[in-house]
C-alpha cells in the first residue's frame, strides 16, 4: 500500500499521511454504518422501526448524532483526574484505530505488511485496557471505577483464549502475517481454515472438528474483548450505568463510541482473517474468469468486508437476544471452559499436524 | 504491615437506570461483594394519605390511582371494596364481573411489566420490548372503556365511570388467543434461557419463615412456597366463583424462594388470571354499571378495612369514617412497602449485579411505597 503509494505520488510523507488516513477513513465509515446498523437490526428483532426520519430508513441517524456530540458540552467532572480523564478516550481509540494498520482488506489494501501482524494486534488491542482502566479511576466516579475493573480484569483474561486459538493457526500455517495467512487460503472455500486448511489428504478432514471448536471459541472471546452481549458486564447498563464512561460527555464520549465500533470490526476481521479464507473468494473470481486483473483487489475488499460484516451483524444478533452474565461467571466461563478445551485443542492440533 | 483496606459505599440511585423509581439503594460493598444493603425511600412522596383526609370519599380515587401506577385498577378497586364495606351498599352483578375482567387484565399487564424489566435488568431487551408490545393490547382495552391508559379512574364507589365498549367482549377474547402463544415464546426466549437461570437461580433466596416474619405478600411470598392469595384466602368481589390455581414457587431450577421462582411465580399467574378472564367474560350479566351509586357518600361513623389482591401482593385500605363527607383517615398497607423491607436480608453475600436482579425480582413499585 504504502509503496504503491509512494509510486504514485513521489513524496515520502505524503504517502505516509495517506497510509494513515485510509483506516481512519474505513473506521469512521464502519461506524457510521455500524451504528445504524445496531439500530435497525435492534429494532427489526424487535417489532420496532428504528431510525426513519434522516434519510432513507433513517440512514443520516448517525451523522445526525455524530454532529450533535461535537457541538455537546465537554463535561469534566470537578475531582476528576484531568490529564488521565483526557488522554483515556484517545488511547482507548488510538488502540483500536492502530489494529487497522494491518487488518488485510484486499491483497493491494493492507496499511503494512508486518511479519508478525496477527500478534500486532492481540498486542495493540491491550492498549485500550490500559485507556479504560484510565477513564474508570479518572472520572472518580464508583461506577467508573467498578466497570473499569470489570473490563480489565474481563479483557485480560479473555486474550488467552484468544491467542492460544491464534497459536493453534499459527502452529499450522507456520506464519504470523495476516496478508501471508490469507494467501495461503485461496483458492476456493475448502482451502479455508475453518475447513481445514489449504493442505491436501487426510490431515485437512482430522483438522475439521478441532477447527470449528477453535473458531466457535475464538469468537466467544473476541466478544468478551469487545465487551459485547452476553460479556457486556464493564458497561452494563442496568448495573453500572455506563461502566468506565459514565462521565464522558460530547466528543470523548464518541471516541469511546467509535472505538467501541472500531474494534467490533476489527476482531471480525481477525475471525474472518484466520478461519475464513480473509479477503480470499470463497468461489473464484470474476477477475479471472473475464480476464481483468484490476478487478480482482475489488472483489477482495467485498469480500472481505462481507465476512467482517456477517460477524458484525452476529454481534449484535447475540446482543439483542442474550441476557448478560455477572461477572464472576464470566470469568468462570474462561478460566473453567475456554482456556482448558483451547489448550487440549491446541495440542491436539499439534499431534494431527505431527502424524 | 497488613494493607488497610476500606469498604466503599455506592448509592445506587435515585437517578439509576434499575432501581424502577426514585430508590436510593446504600450499598457497602467490598470490591463487588455486597456486605449490607439499605434502602431510603420518600423520593416520591406525595402525602397521599393526608390529601384523602381533605377530598371526598370519590374525590381520593384519581389518588389511588397514582400509588401503584402499573396496578391502577387494583387499586380503585381495593379502595371501593373498601368504602362499600363502610357504607354496606349492594353491588350489581355486572359492576363485579366487570371489575374483576378489569382487575385480571390489569394484573397481566402488570406482571408484563414486572417480567419485562426483571428481564430488561439482567441484559435481555428484547423480551421486553415484545412484552410491552403485548401489555399494550391490554392498555388499548382499557383505553377503550374509559379513555385512560394509566390512571383510569374507572372503578367508582357502587358503581364504574363508564360501562364496557360493545366490542370489549370480541377484543378481550382476541387479545387471550394472540397471548398465550407470546407465553410460550416468552418462556423460550427468557424464562429457560440458561443465562437467565444462571444469573436468577440460587440468587437472593427468600426462605418461607423470613418472607413470613417481614409480612411478604404477592408473588415474593409465594415465591417461597406459601400459596396465600387474598383471592382464596378471603375472597372479595366474586373472585368465589372462579376456578382458578396458586402458583408457587418450588424450586423448578434451583432453590425455593430465589429470584426465578418469583419470576416463574408471575409468568404463571398470568395463565391463571387468563383462565378467570375466561371464565368471566362470557357470564357478564345484562345490567345499568351506575345504578348503586349513592347520590351522597357520607358513610356512617366507622372503621373499615378491605384488602385485595394487587400484582404485588396485598393491598389494604383502612378507612376511618367520623360521618362526614371526607374520611377521617385513610391508611394504605401498600404491598411494596412492605416487600421491600426484605431487600437487606436478600441481598447479603452476593455481588452488585444481584442486586438488580432481586431488586427487579420483587417488583417494587414506588409510588406505592412512598405514597
Amino acid at each position: 500500500m504504502y509503496q504503491f503509494l509512494y509510486d504514485l505520488i513521489g513524496n515520502e510523507i505524503l504517502a505516509g499521511l495517506l497510509v494513515a488516513v485510509v483506516p481512519l477513513t474505513i473506521i469512521l465509515v464502519f461506524a457510521l454504518f455500524g451504528i445504524w446498523l445496531e439500530r435497525k437490526v435492534s429494532a427489526h428483532m424487535q417489532d420496532r422501526l428504528g431510525p426513519m426520519r434522516t434519510g432513507w430508513h433513517g440512514w443520516l441517524q448517525t451523522v445526525a448524532d455524530l454532529m450533535k456530540m461535537l457541538q455537546k458540552e465537554d463535561i469534566v467532572a470537578t475531582d476528576a483526574d484531568k490529564t488521565l480523564y483526557n488522554i483515556a478516550p484517545v488511547l482507548v481509540f488510538s488502540g483500536s484505530f492502530a489494529a487497522y494498520a494491518v487488518i488485510p482488506f484486499s491483497s493491494k489494501l493492507l496499511g503494512s505488511e508486518v511479519e508478525i501482524g496477527i500478534f500486532y494486534v492481540l498486542a495493540i488491542s491491550s492498549l485500550v485496557v490500559a485507556g479504560i482502566l484510565m477513564a474508570g479511576w479518572s472520572a472518580n466516579n464508583k461506577y467508573s471505577l467498578l466497570g473499569a475493573m470489570r473490563a480489565a480484569a474481563q479483557i485480560i483474561s479473555y486474550e488467552i483464549p484468544t491467542i492460544i486459538v491464534v497459536l493453534t493457526i499459527v502452529m499450522i500455517t507456520g506464519t504470523l502475517s495476516l496478508y501471508k495467512l490469507s494467501e495461503l487460503q485461496s483458492g476456493y472455500f475448502w482451502n479455508w481454515m475453518i475447513f481445514g486448511g489449504p493442505g491436501p489428504g487426510l490431515h485437512k478432514f482430522l483438522f475439521i472438528p478441532f477447527m470449528f471448536i477453535g473458531f466457535i471459541i475464538l469468537y466467544i472471546s473476541t466478544l468478551a474483548e469487545v465487551n459485547r452481549t452476553p460479556f457486556d458486564i464493564p458497561e452494563a447498563e442496568s448495573e453500572l450505568v455506563a461502566g468506565y464512561h459514565t462521565e464522558y460527555s460530547g466528543m470523548k464520549f464518541a471516541m469511546f463510541f467509535l472505538a467501541e465500533y472500531a474494534n467490533m470490526f476489527a476482531v471480525s476481521a481477525i475471525v474472518a482473517a484466520v478461519f475464513f479464507g480473509g479477503y480470499q473468494s470463497p468461489f473464484g473470481y470474476l477477475g479471472n474468469a473475464f480476464n481483468l486483473p484490476w478487478l480482482i483487489p475489488i472483489e477482495q475488499f467485498f469480500w472481505f468486508t462481507a465476512k467482517g460484516l456477517f460477524f458484525v451483524f452476529v454481534q449484535m444478533w447475540l446482543r439483542w437476544t442474550l441476557p448478560r452474565l455477572r461477572v464472576d461467571q464470566l470469568m468462570a466461563v474462561c478460566w473453567k471452559y475456554l482456556i482448558p478445551i483451547s489448550f487440549v485443542n491446541l495440542i491436539v492440533v499439534g499431534l494431527i499436524s505431527v502424524l | 504491615m497488613p494493607l488497610k483496606t476500606e469498604t466503599m459505599i455506592l448509592n445506587m440511585g435515585p437517578q439509576h437506570p434499575s432501581t424502577h423509581g426514585v430508590l436510593r439503594l446504600e450499598l457497602d460493598i467490598e470490591g463487588e461483594l455486597i456486605l449490607s444493603v439499605k434502602p431510603h425511600i420518600g423520593y416520591l412522596h406525595r402525602c397521599f394519605e393526608k390529601h384523602a383526609e381533605a377530598m371526598t370519599y370519590p374525590q381520593v380515587i384519581p389518588y389511588t390511582d397514582r400509588l401503584d401506577y402499573l396496578a391502577a385498577m387494583g387499586n380503585n378497586f381495593g379502595y371501593v371494596v373498601a368504602v362499600e364495606k363502610l357504607l354496606g351498599i349492594q353491588i350489581p352483578e355486572r359492576v363485579e364481573y366487570i371489575r374483576v375482567i378489569m382487575a385480571e387484565l390489569q394484573r397481566i399487564a402488570s406482571h408484563l411489566v414486572a417480567i419485562a424489566t426483571n428481564g430488561a435488568d439482567i441484559g435481555a431487551l428484547t423480551p421486553f420490548l415484545y412484552l410491552f408490545r403485548d401489555r399494550e393490547y391490554i392498555l388499548s382495552l382499557f383505553e377503550m372503556t374509559c379513555g385512560a391508559r394509566m390512571l383510569y379512574n374507572y372503578m367508582w364507589i357502587g358503581g364504574l365511570s363508564h360501562d364496557i365498549h360493545p366490542d370489549f367482549v370480541r377484543k378481550t377474547k382476541e387479545f387471550i388467543n394472540h397471548f398465550r402463544p407470546t407465553v410460550v415464546e416468552l418462556n423460550n426466549l427468557l424464562t429457560f434461557n440458561k443465562i437467565f437461570i444462571e444469573r436468577t437461580a440460587n440468587i437472593g433466596i427468600l426462605p418461607i419463615d423470613t418472607a413470613i416474619n417481614f409480612g411478604a405478600s404477592g408473588p415474593v411470598l409465594r415465591g417461597s412456597g406459601l400459596p396465600f392469595d387474598v383471592r382464596k384466602e378471603d375472597p372479595y368481589s366474586i373472585y368465589n366463583r372462579f376456578d382458578f390455581e396458586i402458583p408457587t414457587g418450588i424450586g423448578l431450577v434451583g432453590t425455593v424462594g430465589d429470584c426465578w421462582d418469583r419470576y416463574y411465580v408471575r409468568v404463571l399467574e398470568m395463565e391463571q388470571s387468563v383462565r378467570i378472564i375466561e371464565q368471566a367474560i362470557d357470564n357478564i350479566p345484562e345490567g345499568n354499571v351506575q345504578s348503586a351509586i349513592p347520590k351522597r357518600i357520607k358513610p356512617p361513623k366507622g372503621t373499615a378495612y378491605a384488602r385485595v389482591e394487587n400484582p404485588r401482593g396485598e393491598l389494604g385500605f383502612f378507612i376511618i369514617s367520623d360521618g362526614n363527607l371526607n374520611p377521617f383517615r385513610v391508611k394504605v398497607r401498600a404491598p411494596s412497602f412492605v416487600n421491600l423491607e426484605v431487600m437487606g436480608e436478600l441481598c447479603k453475600g452476593h455481588l452488585v449485579a444481584d442486586v438488580i436482579a432481586i431488586l427487579g425480582s420483587l417488583d417494587i413499585v414506588l409510588g406505592e411505597i412512598d405514597r
